[in-house]
């Protein structure tokens, strides 16, 4: 199998990647008012930091980023299980998932 | 004993039981109230006595125990020292004010025994003699003026001590307020007088004063001289500042004896004498003095003539009274104005405690319609109160004939009086006899009109001892001043008076020897006029005393105008006190309310719209956050890139 494709896709097209997926991602938090689809958005944003993460440990040659990674993951989890069980009550008290009521969470 | 310790006992005394009488003040019992504080002027009286034996007993010439107790303040040229002096005027001061004071005070205590705030009371009233101590006794202007202001304040606190009475809380205010206005003036005059000497003491301020006499009316010592006096016309009830006084009469009677008769009304006339050389350079504010003065003392005998008010009359008298003090100051007659004002406060404390005696035998009754015959009741009384009669309308020898007719003399023979002034002096002494015999008559003699649910009774021992005291002071209390012509008829009698103020008095520049004729013949005409009138009065009110209801109802506009006091307090309501409010209420109105308050709104509303702008930074929008965290995020990462 002809794999001398993958020895031209450089870092460049990783990060690049990277970032579509994270303006992708952040179009998605700032656009869309359904907080299940805002918070698949931030999983996305967290994805292409972990992308990010990945590419430059391979080029750097060192783990310091697989390891970021795992932080990342778990910061992920923690937060979708905040996120969802706040998505939950709201749901509970307004039978819609919009966003616009998390303003009622306001001081 | 020390001098210092004497003089410190002499004002502490009386702070001592303000302090003990002040921590109990809510204690009822009028017997400890009473006693402590009695016993503390009683104490500086005693000490008082001690130090003028001391003060008799030095060379004329050197008649002076000064002592000075700490620095009080130093600031550039301004050196004030807690500083305390007796001499031959304050002699006589603080022997009245401990003297007449405690006797007072002992009044009090039959007086006010069923008061509820007895222990208040007589707390205040110590509090007043440390004040007026520190008044009589100060060596400096301003140690003067601390009591000048602390007898004020007493003033005000026992004018209005039973406050729960509108009416009397509103007289409290008024003499309060008149007061300040006089106050004002007298900074002023310090304020000039130490420009112009750079000194504020007594002493100092004498040896200054100018030897030749200041003409223009703008001069340094003439401007400084006239606005003390405007200040001693707030105090001592003297026109145009007189209208508190009567007022006055709301506060409990001893008050009236002790604070408004005797001793802090005369406070405007001591300072006169204490700063003689100096008023004397100015010959307009004596003139000034001397006019105000005779234009008192006719003015309020006149009103005393048609007032019902048995302390009212009294008070009025006492105006009148004190216009004969300034008087005899304006005509350069300052050992005159002492004696006047010593004789006077004997016979006037003994009249007020006497109308006190009254009101208290007749149940708090003051008005004279609802009296006479109390002859009968109250002998002891009537009998006290008929000296100080005698004293007051100036029969020889009683007290205030030496020395009524002392500064009817001066006002007609000094180069600073005239024959005018004299006989405004000579009207003011027959109006007095008249009014005076008309108290006498209405409340003692005559009919009975007294209401017959009220039995008037005598007043205790402890009311009546001070009432006896007070009257045979009252009876020899002028035979120290005996005028040399009558001296020299009587086996050489010194004046013993005028020896003993001489050397603290200047004299009038070109003062002449007066003719003993014609000393005489003042004295038959002033004494004559009183005692005709004085028949007159006793004719219209005890013979036929439907006479004067004829004669008021045949001159009605003239009575109405005196018995209403020239409407002076209504003048001074329409012309002064109801502008000033009312252009209070403007300023309040358009300044405050319109244009500070809209001012301030305004900015506030400002800050308030600039707030809401920012307001959106918090609105809880979860993704509008998000955005401005990415606008965050692409300014900084494209300013690191562009850079």
């Amino acid at each position: 199998m002809n794999t001398s494709f993958i020895n031209e896709i450089g870092l460049t097209h990783y990060l690049v990647l990277a970032a579509i997926l994270f303006v992708i991602g952040m179009a998605g938090v700032l656009l869309r008012r359904n907080v299940i689809v805002l918070l698949m958005s931030i999983e996305l944003m967290l994805n292409s930091v972990n992308l990010t993460f990945v590419a430059f440990s391979k080029y750097l040659g060192n783990l310091d980023g697989h390891i970021m990674v795992f932080f990342v993951m778990t910061i992920a989890a923690a937060e979708a299980a905040v996120g969802l069980a706040l998505a939950v009550s709201i749901f509970k008290r307004f039978n819609e998932v919009n966003i616009r009521f998390f303003e009622h969470l306001k001081g | 004993m020390n001098h210092s310790l004497l003089m410190a006992i002499v004002i502490l005394s009386p702070l001592v039981g303000f302090l003990i009488n002040g921590a109990r003040y809510k204690k009822h019992s009028g017997n400890v109230a009473g006693t402590i504080a009695t016993l503390a002027v009683a104490i500086s009286f005693i000490c008082s006595i001690l130090l003028v034996v001391d003060l008799v007993a030095m060379p004329a010439e050197a008649r002076r125990i000064a002592v000075s107790f700490f620095e009080w303040m130093a600031m550039d040229k301004l050196k004030i020292n807690a500083g305390f002096v007796v001499d031959q005027i304050s002699a006589i001061m603080i022997l009245i004010i401990t003297g007449v004071g405690t006797l007072i005070h002992l009044f009090s205590i039959g007086y006010m025994h069923h008061d509820k705030g007895v222990a208040k009371y007589f707390a205040y009233l110590n509090l007043f003699i440390f004040n007026m101590l520190l008044l009589v006794l100060g060596d400096s202007l301003l140690v003067m003026f601390v009591g000048w202001e602390g007898v004020g304040l007493c003033s005000y606190l026992l004018i209005g001590f039973w406050f729960t009475d509108s009416e009397k809380a509103a007289a409290g205010m008024k003499a309060f307020i008149t007061n300040r206005v006089g106050d004002a003036a007298f900074l002023l005059g310090m304020f000039v007088l130490f420009m112009t000497f750079g000194t504020l003491n007594f002493s100092e301020l004498n040896a200054l004063a100018p030897t030749v006499a200041e003409a223009s009316w703008l001069g340094a010592v003439t401007l400084g001289t006239m606005f003390l006096f405007i200040g001693a016309t707030g105090k001592s009830a003297q026109i145009p500042l007189y209208v508190w006084l009567p007022d006055a009469m709301a506060g409990p009677t001893p008050v009236s004896a002790l604070i408004h008769a005797a001793t802090m009304v005369t406070a405007g006339v001591y300072m006169i004498v204490r700063l003689n050389p100096l008023f004397i350079m100015a010959p307009n504010t004596m003139m000034v003095i001397a006019i105000i003065g005779a234009a008192t003392a006719v003015l309020a005998a006149t009103i005393g003539m048609t007032q019902w008010d048995i302390k009212k009359v009294l008070a009025y008298s006492t105006v009148s009274q004190l216009g004969y003090m300034f008087l005899a100051c304006g005509v350069g007659a300052f050992g005159a104005a002492m004696f006047h004002l010593m004789t006077h406060a004997f016979f006037k404390a003994l009249m007020f405690l006497g109308s006190g005696s009254v009101i208290h035998a007749m149940h708090e009754e003051q008005d004279i319609r609802k009296m006479g015959a109390l002859k009968k009741y109250m002998p002891i009384t009537h009998i006290t109160f008929l000296l100080g009669w005698l004293a007051i309308i100036g029969v020889p020898p009683f007290a205030g004939f030496f020395s009524k007719d002392e500064i009817l003399a001066y006002a007609f023979n000094s180069p600073l009086g005239s024959p005018w002034l004299w006989a405004a002096g000579a009207l003011g002494a027959t109006l007095t006899a008249f009014y005076m015999t008309r108290l006498m008559a209405l409340t003692f003699w005559g009919k009975s009109r007294v209401p017959s649910d009220v039995h008037p009774h005598e007043s205790p021992a402890l009311m009546t001892i001070p009432l006896i005291v007070l009257a045979v002071l009252s009876v020899i209390g002028g035979w120290i001043g005996i005028p040399h012509v009558i001296g020299e008829h009587l086996g050489e009698i010194p004046n013993i008076w005028e020896h003993w103020l001489h050397p603290l008095i200047r004299e009038v520049p070109n003062m002449h020897h007066m003719e003993a004729s014609t000393e005489w013949t003042l004295m038959g005409v002033s004494v004559g006029l009183a005692v005709v009138s004085a028949i007159v009065a006793y004719q219209f009110y005890v013979k036929s005393p439907e006479a004067p209801k004829k004669f008021a109802a045949s001159i009605k506009p003239v009575y109405n105008l005196v018995y209403n006091k020239y409407f002076v307090d209504e003048a001074y309501f329409g012309g002064i006190i109801n502008p000033l409010v009312n252009g209070s209420k403007n300023l309040w109105y358009y300044v405050d309310v319109n244009l500070i308050d809209k001012c301030t709104f305004w900015i506030g509303d400002l800050m308030k719209g600039m707030g809401s702008l920012s307001r959106s930074l918090q609105t809880g929008n979860f993704q509008q956050y998000a955005m401005y965290i990415g606008i965050g995020v692409v300014v900084v990462l494209s300013f690191v890139i562009m850079r």
